[in-house]
């Protein structure tokens, strides 16, 4: 494993025009995040944090408003046209919903083939041995390939949805809740094709979720997000077993237990309201109109990431208390 | 406790038919709620947990015809064989109905107050002054902070955890004495589903109503149910007190599904526990058990006989797997 990070995003703003005049939504707002070659990192936060976004905007589908996004150190800013196209292939997207990521109408053969395409493989013959080889690297037989796309399950769609993303020999997967919209018995499948897709091609990814459990079982690190900032980030042990920001705190106290002996004693205070409007953001930290913990400093400055262990840091001025169990959001 | 259940459904089976083709969406099941009891029904995507109780109702789209046979009995009157006019004046006045969909369940051109208010006017035939007054209530009723200017508002103007509180208050509006919840958190995140489940378990208990809760997620059951119902496949699995059927699951697909949630002391990186293939596709009915093909313990007669739902023993829990009853009549 090297040391340099494959995907570098710093201090990423993307800001979409609000419908009131002469104002702007702040979807993303100055977040730094790093991928290293072969890891899973996860991103969670309530809708409407900008979780997607921020993964739109690596990926190009929307226009970054300041902020670099780095690939292997280019700053992809600075590239245009082939140059441009050719290291956006090692960006991918993997989309939520497998039933409308995919043409109806093509076979998955003809999916595959589309981006084996794009990708420059003029030869017939070796863009069917790749398609062959994609198929078996997502656990779809090579029959599957003749068969419309809307006659997948689900689960299969998926599938092929991250065998055309893997055609163009990507570096990085930006997953979007890509098990979300699958069944329960299903999912476990698909988890477990990321992992070993990571293992075996080496390939980073970002994964976006908001299944908390989902996300600490497949990543080795985690950012939790909240109305475009970061507001902590940590190694998926360290983080979901010392939560050191407030909101984390509550985030993670919010999952329900399947286990109705555990349920009946989990009687901590729920995070209430919701995530605040992004065009008008409270001013300081922006999770104190919800925070149980605020106190009158936290509205005049967004306070600062406090380190407190290698690679945990969470934005709040109680983090170090929080993170030595001295202080506590959930009583 | 009344010994009349409020509903009993027995033996239900619903076969649909559309100019095309014909399935068959549920196939013979059982069950019964209590005043004040809630009852969770799981199953995955087209295990027809929302077809069962929704087609009764009269709740199918056009173009379809529904064949009902078997019992389902609201407070001792038979539903099946209605006439569609009398199964109307249920519908919203002794059953209200939660959708999984917040923002289409509303109509968005018409104020919150109005939405509620006209529950009221209908089913209990209020004047307009005092179903005005009655929505008002109802709203206090649900937690929603300033409730007068909300009655005034659209929908588009609130949150989705603010919608879902304005559609579990129409589904009060008309004192029912069963409410029906399909999915109603699944479109939420995962701290507002905590506020939904606090507040549906709540208005259920004060109320004194029977619920029947529809979810594929096995994490909402336990700190909102009574008992529970497992569907596979258009039949139900297993059935029984939740406390017994979460924690000692004995029906392979229950114990399947339980298993597949990822725990906290699995190691990071680990694989995700499943199950192996798919679901079957709603067709003809399956002649054996329908969870055979994906079955561990499965054996020769799986495929041939239906397995009867049969009483384990162990307070009131009934298993439809000829294995797991053979072993407890041998142990």
């Amino acid at each position: 494993m090297t040391n340099s990070p494959v995907l570098k995003v710093e201090n990423l703003q993307t800001r979409f025009k609000s419908v009131q005049r002469g104002k702007f939504i702040h979807a993303v707002d100055d977040v730094s995040i790093e991928l290293y070659p072969g890891e899973i990192v996860g991103l969670v936060g309530e809708s409407g944090c900008g979780k997607s976004t921020l993964g739109r905007t690596i990926v190009g589908l929307e226009k970054a408003s300041a902020g670099r996004v780095l690939l292997d150190g280019v700053d992809l800013s600075t590239l245009s046209g082939a140059a441009l196209r050719k290291s956006r292939r090692a960006l991918q997207y993997v989309f939520q919903d497998p039933y409308s990521c995919l043409n109806d109408r093509q076979t998955v053969g003809e999916a595959i083939d589309e981006a084996l395409l794009i990708d420059g493989r003029s030869s017939q013959d070796e863009r069917d041995r790749r398609t062959k080889e994609l198929l078996d690297q997502v656990g779809l037989a090579n029959a599957v390939k003749d068969r419309h796309t809307r006659e997948l399950s689900g689960g299969q769609r998926q599938r092929v949805a991250i065998a055309r993303s893997l055609a163009v020999n990507p570096r990085v997967l930006i997953c979007d809740e890509p098990v979300s919209a699958l069944d329960l018995s299903i999912r476990a499948q698909v988890m477990n094709l990321f992992l070993r897709l990571q293992k075996d091609l080496g390939v980073a990814c970002l994964f976006i979720a908001h299944d908390l459990a989902l996300v600490r079982q497949a990543a080795s690190r985690v950012y939790v997000m909240y109305l475009g900032k970061i507001v902590e980030q940590g190694p998926s042990q360290e983080l979901y077993d010392h939560p050191s920001h407030p909101y984390s705190q509550m985030l993670l106290a919010s999952v329900p237990e399947v286990d109705p002996r555990v349920e009946k004693l989990r009687n901590g205070p729920l995070l209430v309201g919701e995530v605040p409007s992004p065009t008008n953001p409270p001013s300081g930290c922006r999770f104190r109109t919800r925070c149980p913990l605020a106190v009158e400093s936290c509205s005049r400055k967004m306070p600062a990431a406090h380190g407190l262990s290698f690679g945990h840091s969470a934005a709040c001025l109680f983090a170090p208390e929080l993170h030595e169990g001295r202080r506590s959001a959930l009583h | 406790m009344h010994d009349e259940p409020l509903l009993n459904v027995s033996n239900l089976t619903v076969n649909l038919l559309t100019a095309k083709s014909a399935v068959r969406p549920v196939d013979g099941v059982s069950y019964s709620v209590r005043q004040g009891e809630c009852l969770a029904i799981v199953g995955e995507s087209g295990s027809g947990k929302t077809v069962m109780n929704f087609a009764p109702l009269g709740l199918m789209p056009t173009g379809v015809t529904t064949i009902l046979s078997g019992s389902v009995k609201l407070e001792g009157r038979e539903l099946i064989g209605l006439p569609e006019a009398e199964i109307q004046k249920l519908r919203g006045k002794s059953v209200g109905f939660i959708f999984q969909d917040p923002m289409s369940a509303l109509n968005p051109v018409r104020r919150i107050g109005r939405q509620i208010a006209e529950m009221a006017e209908l089913h209990l035939t209020m004047t307009p002054r005092a179903a005005e007054a009655r929505a008002l209530e109802l709203v206090k009723l649900v937690g929603i902070s300033d409730p007068a200017a909300r009655l005034r508002q659209y929908p588009h103007e609130l949150s989705g955890g603010l919608r879902q509180r304005i559609v579990i208050a129409i589904a009060l509006a008309g004192e029912p004495k069963l409410l029906i919840a399909d999915e109603p958190t699944t479109a939420l995140d995962v701290t507002v589903q905590a506020q939904i489940l606090r507040l549906l378990k709540d208005v259920q208990r004060r109320l004194n109503m029977g619920m029947v809760l529809i979810t594929h997620d096995m994490g909402v059951v336990a700190g909102a149910a009574d008992n529970i119902v497992v569907m596979y496949a258009a039949r139900a699995a297993e059935c029984g007190p939740v406390d017994k059927v979460l924690v000692n699951p004995r029906h392979p697909y229950t114990k399947g599904l339980i298993n597949a949630i990822p725990r906290k002391e699995d190691p990071i990186g680990s694989e995700f526990r499943g199950l192996p293939g798919v679901p079957p596709t709603l067709g003809a009915p399956i002649r054996g058990c329908a969870f055979a093909p994906r079955c561990e313990l499965a054996v020769a007669t799986c495929s041939r006989n239906r397995p009867p739902m049969v009483p384990t023993g162990d307070g009131n829990v009934s298993v439809a797997c000829p294995v797991v009853n053979q072993g407890k009549a041998a142990a």
